[in-house]
């Protein structure tokens, strides 16, 4: 078992694996927000939060959640560190433009934003729900923040580009997960690539739209 | 149609003594050099000119130059085999480049390859890749007769589609990563694919990446640009089945 976790190919499976599963919160995550659109007395969406904040969710799931990230970023440094040091001298030119797409190229980078968008969004809905547990209206705070005054535009702006880097982020990841558990082949690949394409445009949109809404309409 | 001639082209290329020395680029001119040389030629052509004006030529790998050994390199205004998909550097030609052109030659770089001489690189790592399973252990005799083992047509296609990898390294170069699972992938797969080769597939495909994570080769990110790049164009579907074989093999370890 620990020859297989130090395998090229083991610390992808858990790159891969540990990446299904955020690929499944996000989608969570979505139809959850999506209720903010749906109610502007903000019932349904303060249910839905509710329900995220019960003690099952809060200490049976979100260690897990928690676990999951914590995975797919040590991972993807330790692959990262031994990719990058697997070629010592680099090339005075190189044009990878020709045959790879730019999201390939730069997972790690646009996970890194991911994550520095991540901690931004934590603190101004996880800490103030979750922890200090001083909220009563959830509808109102997600709302305050995408309307208070000129910070109001900022933060739209902020969420809507977290949401493009999530988007570019999966458009590679998601099929490259199914590549790397093996779950691929010349007919799989292009299916897998598109289905892919369209979730990543979907999550990328979903998570547009709702600030913009709460913005322009709430 | 009479080829067009290339009146001046500047080479700039990686010169380095020996596999201890320091490397730097340097520049040459060359001239009137006609479309239809090949890419090997035309540095055959200035070679011949720096040792006419007592310069040490510029070393490079080569040798059946049409496409089948795999020994020619050189990463050329960086793309692995120049500026055209699915060819070897003995195929590139000088039509693929403008006059007045400053070309940028240079080895393939990877901690695996490391450079011996100018343009030259050590492909050792892959030989030992190959060492550690890319055989079948019994001999099998000779030509068997036809249809004495009946392979499916779709699985015959797929075996010999593997096997057309000509061990150049390529995929190794262009990879962002440096990771040699197209390489290996492809030698797993044509021996995995067939009725002789299967025997020992779990046991290669353990052995032949154990053996690639120790030459220092990076990991996949499934880019693709392998694929792209190798002369042979063999597909990223054989890193899938790598994957496969080996995640199947390691759990039933």
């Amino acid at each position: 078992m620990s020859s297989f976790l130090s395998s090229s190919i083991g610390k992808k499976l858990v790159m891969s694996l540990s990446g299904l599963f955020l690929v499944l919160f996000i989608l969570v995550h979505l139809i959850l927000n999506s209720f903010l659109m749906f109610d502007s007395t903000g019932e349904l969406f303060n249910a839905g939060a509710h329900f995220m904040s019960l003690p099952v969710i809060r200490f049976g799931l979100q260690p897990v959640l928690a676990g999951g990230f914590i995975i797919h970023i040590i991972y993807a440094i330790i692959l990262t560190i031994q990719n990058r040091k697997a070629r010592p001298q680099k090339y005075a030119s190189q044009n990878l433009g020709e045959s790879s797409t730019w999201s390939s190229r730069n997972m790690f980078v646009l996970g890194g934003l991911v994550l520095v968008f991540i901690a931004m969004h934590l603190m101004h809905f996880f800490i103030p729900i979750q922890i200090e547990g001083n909220v009563h209206d959830d509808y109102q705070l997600v709302k305050n923040l995408f309307t208070n005054g000129s910070m109001g535009m900022v933060y739209t702006g902020l969420y809507i580009v977290g949401a493009i880097l999530l988007g570019l982020h999966l458009a590679h990841g998601f099929w490259s997960a199914f590549q790397s558990v093996g779950l691929s082949n010349k007919l799989w690949r292009s299916r897998l690539e598109k289905v892919g394409y369209i979730y990543a445009i979907f999550v990328a949109a979903g998570f547009t739209i709702i600030p913009l809404y709460l913005h322009f309409f709430a | 149609m009479a080829d067009k001639i290339l009146k001046e082209l500047t080479i700039k290329v990686w010169r380095q003594k020996n596999a201890k020395a320091q490397g730097k680029f340097e520049s040459y001119k060359i001239n009137n050099i006609s479309t239809g040389t090949s890419f090997l030629e035309m540095l055959d052509i200035l070679n011949e000119e720096l040792v006419n004006g007592g310069t040490e030529p510029i070393a490079f790998d080569h040798d059946c130059r049409e496409g089948i050994c795999g020994m020619c390199s050189l990463f050329i205004d960086g793309r692995a085999h120049g500026p055209d998909d699915d060819i070897t550097t003995c195929q590139l030609h000088m039509r693929k480049f403008e006059d007045g052109a400053t070309i940028t030659i240079e080895p393939w770089r990877a901690g695996a390859f490391p450079v011996i001489k100018d343009l030259i690189v050590d492909r050792t790592a892959f030989e030992k890749i190959l060492q550690a399973g890319g055989y079948i252990s019994v001999n099998t005799g000779g030509v068997p007769d036809g249809n004495a083992i009946l392979i499916s047509q779709d699985d015959a296609e797929e075996a010999m589609d593997a096997a057309a990898c000509i061990g150049c390294g390529a995929c190794v170069a262009t990879c962002k990563n440096s990771s040699a699972m197209l390489f290996v992938s492809a030698k797993v797969s044509h021996l995995a694919k067939l009725p002789q080769g299967r025997v020992e597939a779990a046991r290669r495909a353990k052995s032949m990446v154990a053996k690639m994570d120790e030459m220092g080769f990076g990991n996949c990110t499934n880019t693709g640009a392998c694929e792209v790049e190798c002369p042979k164009g063999i597909s990223i579907a054989n890193i899938a089945r790598l994957n496969r074989e080996f995640l199947v093999a390691k759990i039933k370890d």
